[in-house]
């Protein structure tokens, strides 16, 4: 069923995919092929190899319960608050509360995950920024 | 002796202090990364390339520490095989066989520094065939016109999915998603945006550093995320590593069979669409039908430990003469060191051989020493990677990721790359449940804008005219093999995968 699913997805995905490069803009200056063919022609891959897996799923695989999709989508969340507040918090600091997070929910105990949190985010911080002298986001503590 | 003088010229550039402490450096993570379960050598070099990129090494240094990473993790993935009967990577697997075995007679020891020796002999002879091999082919593509590089490419997407691809439709959709994905930013003949969405962050195009550590490195964090445990965590028995040095007649028993695993391991490396894991398992299954008269094959047999190994090293030496030669890779990882070249503007190639010649023999002249270094390292010092294999998977996958986001944030400094590499992990995640492989996309998106404008090229020769692209006996035998290759693993594929997977199945890993 999985399989059905995505096969149906996959050919969504290639006419959309086919209907955006019809509407590509030409410019006047073009070469004998121009900007539509190749994407038109991956279109139809995509669309062909979509409709061989919907006609033909393998079987389904094995997928997780509810609560561990939660706790993917919970990461994805932390992830991406992470990726806003860098610029804000600072390296250190937002660096510190995502992989103690991470460490949290993939089993460590709370004071466990805070200490090895810290430790992710200060030690990336002396091997990355203070060794390498990379350079990483900066709050408004200046690290 | 061009090729001895050229040689000579590699080593001149490698021995320097600098590249010789980054061989070391990419060594000795390369085989902590291949032996940790869930990070292979893939995922492990593509968490690399932004720290190297960002770093601002040279073409050259970078490549080193790079496929010294590659190297080190083929040898490290022995070392939880054995330890563990966890295969580190997937090329290991076949080493899980007699390597478990072994070490539980209490030898794991020999198994550890015999494996090595046979990783060490496979590495060396494939490196020599590299240099003699890569050479060759080059004089084949200077023959190649536009028509010939599209249908080239073509034979790379095709025969991507390799002889032991269960599903042939998911491959060809991981490649045109790829060649999709490559499709965004502006298009580069005529100037026109194409699938931007008025996003002026998608003009430049999706970075593919930003896809390749999302896909690999991420989604390995959304998948321990979702089993939690962590195998490695759940039989964490002390295992006595015992006697580190084998005895000779265990050298003599198994030299044979490393020199004919070497062999075989070194063709399935070069040939498109085999790769590492297939090397290591065509070597296994050969010894087994030539040497295994009394049976002793999965109960703990040396030559059962040595042929893998050797396979499996000699295939990733292979793997680079294509990557080097055409600029087609034929391996996952060797797709990620594509990544590693095209960011530091280098175009692989036939003319890369004329063109960056420090380039490609520093890198040969590195891969023996890397070679030498790792042979050192993992005989005396095998103890200390037992000890790393301890940590577990709850301290290490948020290491990952935050070093993940390090390297890409440090590339453009922007959160829209975390954005987007975030949706890759997710995607990631999901098309691995699926049981789509992972390196079409990676190989479609950062070959899809090359392959497009040879398309464009050819038929702009030709003046408009398709016919052009069958047009040479070159490029039909290119699309005759790209053919065969695509329809052959539909009539044996399933056999060969079925076999593969009977002993150690793990569901969605990375192909080499």
């Amino acid at each position: 069923m999985s399989d059905r699913i995505f096969g149906v997805v996959g050919i969504l995905l290639a006419v959309s995919f086919a209907f955006a490069a019809l509407a590509i803009e030409e410019s006047f200056l073009s070469d004998a092929v121009g900007p539509k063919a190749f994407p038109l022609i991956v279109a139809a891959v995509l669309g062909i190899s979509s409709l061989v897996i919907a006609l033909k799923p393998d079987a389904a695989p094995e997928w997780p319960s509810l609560d561990r999709l939660v706790e993917i989508g919970a990461a994805a969340v932390v992830m991406v608050l992470y990726a806003e507040l860098l610029p804000v918090l600072g390296f250190v600091i937002a660096t510190a509360l995502a992989a103690t997070y991470l460490t949290w929910r993939l089993g460590s105990g709370p004071i466990a995950s805070v200490v090895t949190g810290l430790g992710t985010s200060v030690g990336i911080y002396v091997v990355f920024h203070l060794v390498l002298g990379l350079s990483l986001a900066r709050g408004p503590l200046g690290f | 002796m061009e090729t001895f003088a050229s040689l000579a010229d590699g080593f001149a550039i490698a021995l320097t202090w600098q590249n010789i402490l980054l061989a070391l450096l990419g060594c000795f993570l390369g085989t902590i990364m291949g032996a940790l379960p869930g990070l292979g050598p893939s995922n492990g070099v593509a968490i690399l390339i932004p720290l190297a990129f960002t770093l601002g090494l040279g073409a050259t240094p970078s490549l080193i520490l790079l496929t010294s990473v590659y190297y080190g993790a083929m040898y490290g993935g022995r070392i939880s095989s054995i330890l563990l009967n966890i295969p580190g990577d997937e090329p290991a697997m076949m080493t899980c066989l007699d390597g478990y075995p072994m070490a539980q007679k209490g030898m794991a020891g020999q198994a550890l520094s015999l494996s090595g020796i046979a990783s060490f002999v496979g590495a060396f002879f494939a490196t020599w065939g590299l240099i003699f091999l890569a050479p060759q082919l080059v004089k084949i593509a200077l023959l190649f016109g536009p028509a010939e590089y599209f249908a080239l490419f073509a034979l790379a997407f095709m025969t991507l999915g390799g002889v032991s691809s269960t599903n042939q439709a998911k491959s060809a959709f991981a490649a045109a998603l790829g060649l999709g994905l490559a499709m965004i930013g502006v298009d580069t003949q005529t100037g026109v945006p194409r699938f931007t969405f008025g996003e002026v962050h998608l003009y430049d195009g999706l970075d593919f550093l930003v896809a390749i550590v999302g896909l690999f490195a991420l989604s390995e964090v959304f998948i321990f995320l979702e089993k939690r445990h962590g195998a490695a965590d759940a039989d964490k028995k002390k295992v006595k590593v015992g006697r580190l040095t084998p005895p000779w007649s265990m050298i003599k028993q198994t030299t044979p069979t490393m020199l004919r695993s070497t062999g075989l391991g070194f063709l399935a490396g070069v040939l498109p669409g085999a790769g590492a894991s297939l090397g290591s398992f065509i070597s296994y299954s050969m010894e087994k039908r030539l040497v295994d008269k009394d049976k002793t094959f999965g109960t703990g047999d040396p030559r059962g430990i040595a042929a893998p190994e050797a396979g499996n090293n000699a295939a990733a030496g292979g793997a680079l003469v294509p990557m080097l030669a055409l600029g087609v890779p034929g391996s996952g990882t060797t797709a990620v060191l594509l990544a590693v070249l095209l960011s530091l503007n280098i175009t692989p190639g036939p003319l890369l051989f004329s063109q960056n010649p420090d380039v490609v023999w520093g890198l040969i002249a590195a891969l023996f020493i890397a070679n030498f270094m790792l042979l050192a390292m993992n005989i005396p010092m095998v103890g200390l990677f037992t000890r790393v294999l301890m940590v577990p998977p709850r301290i290490l996958m948020p290491v990952v990721a935050m070093v993940s986001f390090v390297g890409i944030y440090g590339i453009s400094g922007s959160s829209f790359d975390l954005l987007v590499m975030i949706g890759f992990g997710i995607m990631g995640w999901v098309l691995r449940k699926l049981d789509v492989p992972l390196v079409p996309i990676i190989l479609g998106t950062l070959l899809g804008n090359t392959m497009e404008n040879n398309l464009r090229r050819a038929i702009t020769i030709s003046n408009g005219d398709w016919m052009t692209l069958i047009d040479s006996p070159l490029s039909i035998g290119l699309w005759v093999i790209a053919i065969i290759g695509f329809i052959l693993p539909l009539v044996i594929g399933r056999r060969v995968k079925a076999q593969m997977h009977a002993k150690a199945g793990e569901e969605g890993t990375i192909s080499d």
